[in-house]
């Protein structure tokens, strides 16, 4: 099953590393992983997306919190509560293709960030699979790029994962 | 008063008590070792090659309840500590590793002797650092040194580059520390302990399974009122041997790959299962799914949670330190008006000896013309009194000790038992012998393990090691061989160490005291006539039998109640 994990770590050198190599050594699966500091400049924190049996995700967490740069972790699966990704996509567009795209986006509650004559950069954040059903949604063969940060996850109401 | 960098890790190392440094000397590690030169209060042992030197540092740790500490320089000298620290790391070992580091403005240059020590050891260790300034040195091995030996123990390595252990800065050693994202635990939840107590009272068949968890706790005392107070069968794992007497009717043997037929029987029948400090890996339940078919249930101590669960269901999990969780739990069981069932005790008792009977017990046949290897690990302990630190390396030598020195006393039978590293035994053993000078310690190893450290004679002759080195020389790597034997039709790939050395020689080489023993009668004679020399270090070449297996045995994959015995005798 997809878990989403949400944990608060030491913003120091190599403690993205210790992350990603916990999921290569132990073979656990990786889909995304974003990072970035907090309001509080010595911590990161970090989303990550994977899957695997209740065993596996129990494991995943206890070796996460093993990790002495890791401060909290929370399954955010576990209970109510928000993910989002942002995406960028660039697509080929001339003049009589760009309504559609524009109309596309549009329903999708995207921004068009850049036009040239042949090209349109579509900004869009919402939840992985509606980015997924964008990408179904465009014309395939108009995609020139993908851009994709991985989801950011946050507990609903109360549910707070703070130090 | 301000110090160079160098200054200020020594000096932080005589803050932590230590009192050896292993180490090798290089380049990045200049500075280090000027400062240490220009110091009394920490004796450095020079090994011969810097594996030896982790090994050494853990055999310290193991046979005391100090942190070991190693040194070595940048690039090969890191990599070459690389299989001790893992070797440490698996084991949990309390252990601070301080490595050189090519200058900082040098870093990622491709400078000479330069690695990514921290990215390399990454993996392997409980925790690592490249210091960046030299205010950071004194904080960061305190921080090392609580790591170390804290929670589940574990190695933590310090990396200095080279220029900042000569920068200057005033030293203040903390004389506290906290880390906010570590804080290990300390007694169990006591609703869960309640829960222990009441399932192992209503047990009809209950038994303890202890593992070197208990030992680094310093908890086999309470381990020991344990097993008594409740009356049952213990086993105790390869690393656990000795935390329990072996001597003890209770004691059942170890288990598992190379555990006696009892103790792999209860472990499969029984009906409440309380693991302490154990982990219930390949080598002691063999298959997981032929391990889980029973309905047994599983009470499971340890202070590391992630390792509750990982690889078997459990009913009553406790996270704490053992110890103290133990302490509880003795608490709890006395206090109890609940007291065990005798009659289902005596049942189960009756059914433990009966597999005692049928398993034979470890048995070998001996020979009056070829000295058996198993032999010589009885008379060991005889010769002994049971009372020697024995360390080993990995192979059929590894388990013969195990299984037929009886050990009495934690912290006495010290090998690697998680990574199984060869070249492991001499190296500990020079450890070993460093934290418990005057005592008896001997190295049993094979021919094939002994070469992998056996530089390590030169160290031992420079600072006056008195080792015994019991070489059990099958001219196989013994274990390879059994397997080939059993498994890949009698197809001895590889597994022949031919063009083997004198050892004599080779031990009189070194200055020491070489002996060739090729007679069974000789081999009582000669094992008191080598520990009867207190102050050399003396290399036993015993010429054991190049067919002898190690039995019983679960072969891989199979399970605890699969296992084979030895041929009839």
């Amino acid at each position: 099953m997809r878990h989403i994990i949400s944990l608060l770590m030491e913003n120091e050198a190599g403690a993205l590393s210790r992350v990603a190599g916990l999921f290569s050594a132990r073979a656990y699966n990786i889909e995304s992983l974003a990072v970035a500091p907090t309001e509080d400049p010595t911590l990161s924190r970090m989303t990550i997306v994977t899957s695997g049996s209740d065993a596996v995700i129990e494991q995943i967490n206890k070796q996460l919190n093993k990790l002495i740069d890791v401060a909290a972790v929370m399954d955010l699966s576990e209970g109510e509560h928000l993910e989002r990704e942002l995406m960028l996509v660039k697509v080929r567009a001339d003049a009589p293709a760009r309504d559609e795209v524009k109309r596309i986006t549009k329903t999708f509650q995207g921004r068009v960030i850049d036009e040239s004559e042949s090209t349109c950069t579509i900004e869009l954040t919402d939840t992985c699979a509606k980015l997924d059903k964008f990408l179904e949604t465009i014309n395939r063969d108009s995609i020139l790029e993908t851009v994709r940060t991985g989801a950011s996850g946050i507990g609903r109401g109360e549910r707070i994962l703070k130090l | 008063m301000e110090l160079t960098g160098a200054e200020i890790a020594i000096r932080c190392l005589q803050k932590e008590g230590v009192e050896y440094i292993f180490g090798y000397p290089g380049g990045a590690v200049l500075h280090l070792y000027d400062a240490l030169f220009q110091q009394k209060k920490i004796k450095h042992i020079l090994v011969r090659h810097e594996q030896a030197a982790v090994h050494a540092a853990d055999g310290y740790a193991r046979s005391s309840e100090k942190v070991g500490v190693a040194m070595v320089t940048s690039g090969p000298g890191l990599t070459n500590a690389v299989t001790g620290i893992a070797t440490a790391y698996m084991d949990s070992i309390p252990m601070v590793v301080i490595s050189g580091q090519v200058p900082s403005y040098a870093i990622g240059e491709d400078a000479f002797q330069e690695v990514d020590a921290v990215g390399i050891t990454r993996p392997c260790v409980k925790h690592n650092y490249l210091i960046k300034d030299v205010k950071d040195i004194a904080p960061t091995i305190k921080k090392a040194f609580y790591l170390a030996r804290s929670g589940r123990p574990g190695p933590v390595l310090v990396d200095i580059p080279k220029d900042i252990s000569n920068q200057k800065a005033e030293f203040v050693y903390p004389a506290s520390v906290s880390i906010r994202s570590y804080n290990p635990v300390g007694k169990g939840d006591s609703a869960q302990i309640k829960r222990a107590a009441q399932m192992l009272l209503e047990a009809r068949r209950p038994m303890v399974y202890s593992g070197g968890g208990v030992v680094l706790a310093g908890a086999s005392a309470q381990l020991t009122e344990l097993v008594r107070l409740l009356g049952i069968p213990c086993t105790n794992t390869l690393m656990g041997l000795g935390a329990y007497p072996a001597n003890d009717r209770q004691f059942v043997g170890m288990p598992g790959m190379h555990g006696t037929y009892e103790a792999c029987m209860a472990m499969q029948h029984c009906d409440v299962l309380l693991a302490v400090g154990a982990r219930f890996d390949d080598r002691v339940i063999g298959n997981v799914e032929h391990f889980a078919q029973m309905p047994r249930k599983i009470i499971h101590i340890d202070i590391d949670p992630s390792s509750i669960a990982k690889r078997v269901k459990v009913d009553v999990p406790v996270v704490g330190d053992l110890k103290l969780v133990l302490d509880q739990l003795l608490s709890e069981l006395r206090s109890s008006r609940k007291k065990p069932d005798a009659s289902d005790l005596a049942a189960w008792w009756k059914q433990v000896d009966e597999w005692r009977v049928k398993g034979g017990g470890l048995r070998y046949r001996n020979s009056t013309e070829i000295i058996k290897p198993q032999f010589v690990v009885e008379k060991l302990y005889e010769v002994t009194g049971g009372d020697a630190f024995v360390t080993s390396d990995v192979g059929q030598h590894q388990m013969w000790a195990a299984q037929y020195y009886k050990f009495n006393k934690p912290r006495r039978w010290i090998n690697s038992g998680g990574l199984g590293t060869m070249g492991f035994g001499l190296p500990a053993a020079m450890g070993v012998q460093l934290s418990n000078p005057g005592a008896t310690v001997a190295c049993v190893t094979g021919e094939g393990s002994i070469q992998m450290n056996i530089q390590e004679l030169s160290t031992c002759k420079q600072f006056h090691l008195p080792v015994k080195v019991v070489l059990l020389n099958n001219r196989y790597l013994g274990m390879v061989r059994q397997w080939q034997e059993f498994f890949h039709g009698n197809r001895y790939s590889e597994s022949y160490m031919d063009a083997l050395p004198d050892f004599v020689k080779l031990a009189e080489a070194y200055g020491h005291v070489g002996m060739r023993i090729d007679k069974p009668a000789d081999v009582e004679p000669a094992l008191k006539e080598a520990f009867a020399r207190k102050s050399d270090l003396v290399f036993m070449d015993f010429r054991t039998d190049p067919t002898e297996n190690v039995f019983p045995m679960v072969p891989g994959g199979k399970g605890l109640s699969e296992v084979i015995l030895a041929e009839d005798l």
